[in-house]
């Protein structure tokens, strides 16, 4: 019984990852109508430049999170003003066929960089590290802490696309770009800022995956699965949405992997169409008029 | 000097020409009409002044200063600001947030949320509703105030009574009058010409692109107007 309860445990635990791999995803959808092939090579990318600052900086694992965070979200900003830029407005094909490229193209370079082996970055005792709740319920505390990171970073999303001027300014930009340069709004500006603070999402996906699990260049694509999955179940624009996808992604693979340690990712992907096949919408569909 | 000056602005929808060479000259603090019929490009004229379609260089200045080429946002932060055809409230924001937002500029003036408030009550009661669950008559005010916040120099209004009840019409341009009384400039696009001539110190007919007719309201008979607006 406790057996079952640590991997129902593990599982929500899980879903904290998910959540963030699919947390950026999300946000440049709401906010762009993005849809980022390269999203899963951008979170491998941010675990290369967390192993970097750790191994080759020497930066404590704390201090290089800050710099893969700065990074990327950096990153983010010239890559909406150079590149996806260019792509708006243009149809739902173009961004599609650019990020796809991009996503080639990183996964090359990091090919190229780093080598086609599977990395991962020692974080001392933290990996190791765990919580008793009592009775034989233990649960790791990385787990634990990327749970909480997901839902601080959604807590924080939240306060800032309803109670800020610039969440405003998103909000409204998603609705109708025309009209929100008629209010002022900067909106090329508006969707860097915002592919800024995706990539500063995805840069926390890509330390916390860097820490727990083994990455190598190609793994971006199934990540971006992953983020697909759990936007999807969680219905599109719906962040605590997407918490919940996380966690049912999560909690079908623990309960996968614990049958026959075979089924474990192939139990997330029947839940997910599961959850399609009777919610076609998702869970928490944002009802808006239009 | 005048406030806003057009000369020789044309517009093009891909290859359709949609204006043909449009001068107008809007002092400060007037009124001015703009009437026609549907299809007249009443509307494309206020959409390229906003910087939403690309008008030719030099033909648009703003306080003697030119605009044609800015982008739209920039236009707006100049002091232009529009009430679009069919309101274009967001869905997602709340009327407060809808109207807050025209501020964003961050321009100064006159105009407060508070007064928007005091000139619309009924938004007050609904501020935190969405916008767009709001009646037509109370989207308008919301479309209006959002405008107003801006603290323009230039209002431009287009069609703003459309689709709406007569009692309503009335309220919406009383409103128009108290921020004339303001004195903001002021246009008014109308298919409605009885109610556009009543508050125009000024104004334009509109007929397939071009201005077919031009004067002061109490100085033109309405079968001239008539016969500019029809084209017969
Ligand atoms: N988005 C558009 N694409 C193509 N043609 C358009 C578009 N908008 C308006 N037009 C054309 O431009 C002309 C002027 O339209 P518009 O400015 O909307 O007229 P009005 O506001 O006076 O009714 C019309 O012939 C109309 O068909
Ligand atoms: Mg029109």
């Amino acid at each position: 019984m406790t057996d079952w309860l640590n991997t129902l445990l593990q599982g929500v635990l899980l879903g904290g990852l998910y959540t963030l791999f699919a947390t950026g995803l999300s946000l440049a959808f709401g906010v762009m109508r993005l849809v980022n092939i390269a999203h899963g090579d951008l979170i491998v990318l941010a675990a290369y430049v967390a192993l970097v600052a750790v191994e080759t900086l020497h930066l404590p694992v704390l201090a290089a999170a800050a710099v893969v965070i700065l990074v990327m979200a950096a990153g983010g900003y010239v890559l909406q003003r150079g590149l996806l830029t260019h792509t708006v407005g243009r149809g739902i094909l173009s961004p599609l066929l650019v990020t796809f490229g991009l996503s080639i193209i990183l996964q090359n370079l990091m090919l190229e960089i780093f080598s086609a082996d599977s990395r991962g970055l020692q974080a001392g005792a933290l990996e190791t590290a765990s919580v008793s709740l009592g009775g034989d319920i233990t649960v790791g505390a990385l787990p634990l802490m990327i749970m909480g990171t997901a839902i601080a970073v959604i807590v924080l999303l939240q306060l800032l696309f309803t109670r800020t001027t610039l969440g405003r300014a998103f909000r409204a930009t998603s609705d109708d770009g025309e009209t929100a340069q008629l209010m002022g709004i900067d909106t090329k500006q508006v969707y860097a800022l915002a592919m800024a603070l995706a990539m500063a999402v995805v840069a926390v996906a890509g330390v916390y995956t860097a820490i727990r699990t083994s990455f190598d260049p190609l793994g971006g694509p199934n990540r971006l699965l992953f983020a697909f999955e759990a936007v999807i179940i969680g219905g599109l624009g719906s962040l605590w949405g997407t918490l919940a996808g996380g966690i049912i992604l999560g909690v079908s693979q623990a309960i996968g992997f614990r049958l026959d340690p075979g089924w474990g990712t192939l139990s997330s992907h029947l839940a997910f169409l599961a959850v399609l096949v009777v919610r076609p919408n998702g869970l928490f569909p944002r009802t808006r008029d239009r | 000097m005048s406030l806003l000056s057009v000369r020789g602005l044309t517009a093009f929808y891909g290859d359709s020409q949609a204006l043909f060479g449009i001068d107008m000259e809007i002092a400060a603090g007037e009124t001015v009409a703009i009437i026609g019929s549907n299809g007249a490009g009443k509307s494309t004229f206020l959409r390229s002044i906003c910087g939403l379609l690309a008008p030719p260089a030099d033909s648009i200045h703003l306080n003697g200063r030119p605009i044609a080429g800015l982008p739209a946002n920039q236009i707006a932060r100049a002091g232009i600001a529009l009430v679009p055809e069919g309101r274009r409230l967001f869905p997602s924001l709340s009327v407060e947030e809808n109207i807050g937002l025209g501020g964003y500029g961050g321009r100064s003036g006159p105009w407060t949320l508070k007064r928007v408030y005091d000139m619309f009550p009924d938004l007050y009661i609904r501020r935190s509703h969405a916008a767009t669950k709001l009646s037509g008559g109370q989207q308008q005010m919301v479309a209006i105030g959002r405008a107003l916040m801006a603290n323009p120099d230039l209002l431009l209004c287009d069609e703003i009574s459309l689709g709406l009840a007569p009692r309503v019409v009335k309220d919406i341009y009383r409103s128009i009058d108290s921020i004339i009384g303001e004195g903001t400039s002021v246009v008014v696009v109308e298919q409605d010409i009885a109610q556009a001539l009543r508050v125009a110190d000024r104004f334009y007919c509109f007929q397939e692109g071009r201005v077919s007719l031009g004067g002061r309201p109490g100085e033109v008979s309405m079968a001239t107007i008539s016969g500019a607006y029809f084209g017969v």
